[in-house]
């Protein structure tokens, strides 16, 4: 049977690509910081020596769109064409080429679909930033194979927090069942608090530092039942109107299980929205 | 109301680099050419399936035509598909984080709970 190599949760920062790269007077002040935090990230992930990744994210509305929108979809093909030219434009993120598992997406389907989970699915998938964000800042060299799992955090009527939960479950038992010796790492990125296009954006921090205090401890101590107890599709409008992308954080959270603390923990508050960076070792930790 | 069609129109703008150069440079014949020629076309079918009934109300269409952010986040339109094509005309004019701070501003006056954008 195929091993969880990790189970890695991150927010998604477009702006890291350029921060990171840039030079002089156009390199941010908080970026040697940002750029540390993400390099110790990275090692998490490299020290689990994973053979694929399982990509959760979701698009935004780059393919999917509300004349057609899934609520949770897999992609199954050969290579995976990534970012799109508004992503260009507003952050400058470069243009990718992933390869893709169609044997594990293939298998994710079928027991998905068995499972209970309605999963579409994509032949032929052009991937955002929600996808290539965490590849840039944990994997940049791109050389593993994806198979990229979609959610609606976007566009209501969206799944429940519980369902985000169970996907994750299910996502986890999937991979432990699959008849491969391949080491697999499933890796999720969301967003803690965050307005876009209202009033509480771009301000000194995150909209909603409290909530994200209470968000980083309930991921880090895997504490689900907690999450569960206070985030509801409704309460998400109250620490910003673009929150709910939370939910596939907490889908990861589903994935690490109920009560298990991330073997690694880290988070970066900037401007705007704050960074938060987990890893757990299903296997015990990695040195 | 119809906030699909105004997401639509945000939508097919922000992806074409000519359409947001058009877009920011003639508001309102690029308004009324999309709502005439474009409203109707339903996305990944060839051009000669289209839809009959996607009309923008008088309101939505003055919204657009002033490229009136506030009064589109009023209307239930997605924040994110405005807040990105509006980055996308504007911020070149102005500073570092400027345009979005400014933006921001335009709308301290709204409190919770915000207009509803399921469509």
């Amino acid at each position: 049977m195929a091993t969880v190599a990790a189970v890695i949760a991150s927010t998604h920062h477009p702006f890291y690509y350029r921060a990171s790269t840039s030079t002089g007077a156009d390199r941010p002040p908080f970026a040697d910081e940002w750029v540390a935090k993400i390099e110790a990230f990275r090692a998490t992930l490299t020290r689990a020596e994973p053979d694929v990744l399982v990509m959760v994210g979701s698009d935004h509305f780059h393919q999917l769109w509300l004349d057609n929108m899934p609520q949770f979809l897999v992609g199954k093909a050969p290579f995976f064409d990534a970012n799109w030219y508004n992503e260009e434009r507003e952050f400058g993120l470069p243009r990718m080429r992933l390869a893709g598992d169609e044997e594990l997406a293939a298998y994710l389907l079928r027991e998905g679909l068995d499972a209970g989970f309605d999963l579409a699915f994509s032949n032929e998938l052009r991937i955002d930033h929600s996808v290539t964000c965490p590849i840039i800042t944990l994997r940049p060299q791109a050389d593993l194979p994806v198979v990229p799992v979609y959610t609606n955090i976007f566009a209501p009527p969206m799944p429940r927090p519980e369902r985000f939960v169970a996907l994750g479950r299910a996502l986890r038992r999937m991979v432990e069942a699959w008849p491969s010796d391949k080491r697999v790492a499933i890796i999720g990125t969301g967003h803690l608090s965050l307005e876009l296009g209202g009033p509480r954006q771009f301000g000194p921090h995150g909209p909603d530092p409290e909530f994200d205090r209470k968000a980083v401890a309930w991921i880090a101590n895997g504490d689900v039942d907690g999450c569960l107890a206070e985030v509801t599709l409704d309460s998400l409008h109250a620490p910003g109107n673009a929150t709910h992308g939370f939910m596939d954080f907490m889908l990861m959270m589903g994935a690490a299980g109920n009560g298990v603390k991330a073997d690694y923990t880290d988070s970066l508050d900037l401007f705007h929205t704050m960074e938060a960076y987990f890893t757990w070792y299903p296997e015990g930790a990695r040195s | 109301m119809s906030k699909y069609l105004l997401n639509k129109f945000l939508y097919t703008v922000d992806r074409d680099p000519e359409l947001v150069e058009r877009y920011r440079a003639d508001p309102s014949g690029t308004v009324d050419w999309w709502e005439r020629e474009v409203a109707n076309t339903v996305l990944n079918c060839t051009a000669a399936e289209k839809s009959t009934w996607l009309a923008f109300t008088g309101d939505e269409r003055r919204a657009l035509r002033e490229q009136d952010h506030v009064a589109l986040f009023g209307m239930g339109a997605h924040p994110f598909l405005t807040l990105t094509l509006f980055i996308a005309m504007f911020e070149r004019d102005h500073g570092p984080l400027e345009y979005q701070r400014a933006y921001a501003r335009a709308m301290e006056h709204i409190q919770l709970p915000y207009p509803d954008i399921a469509t």
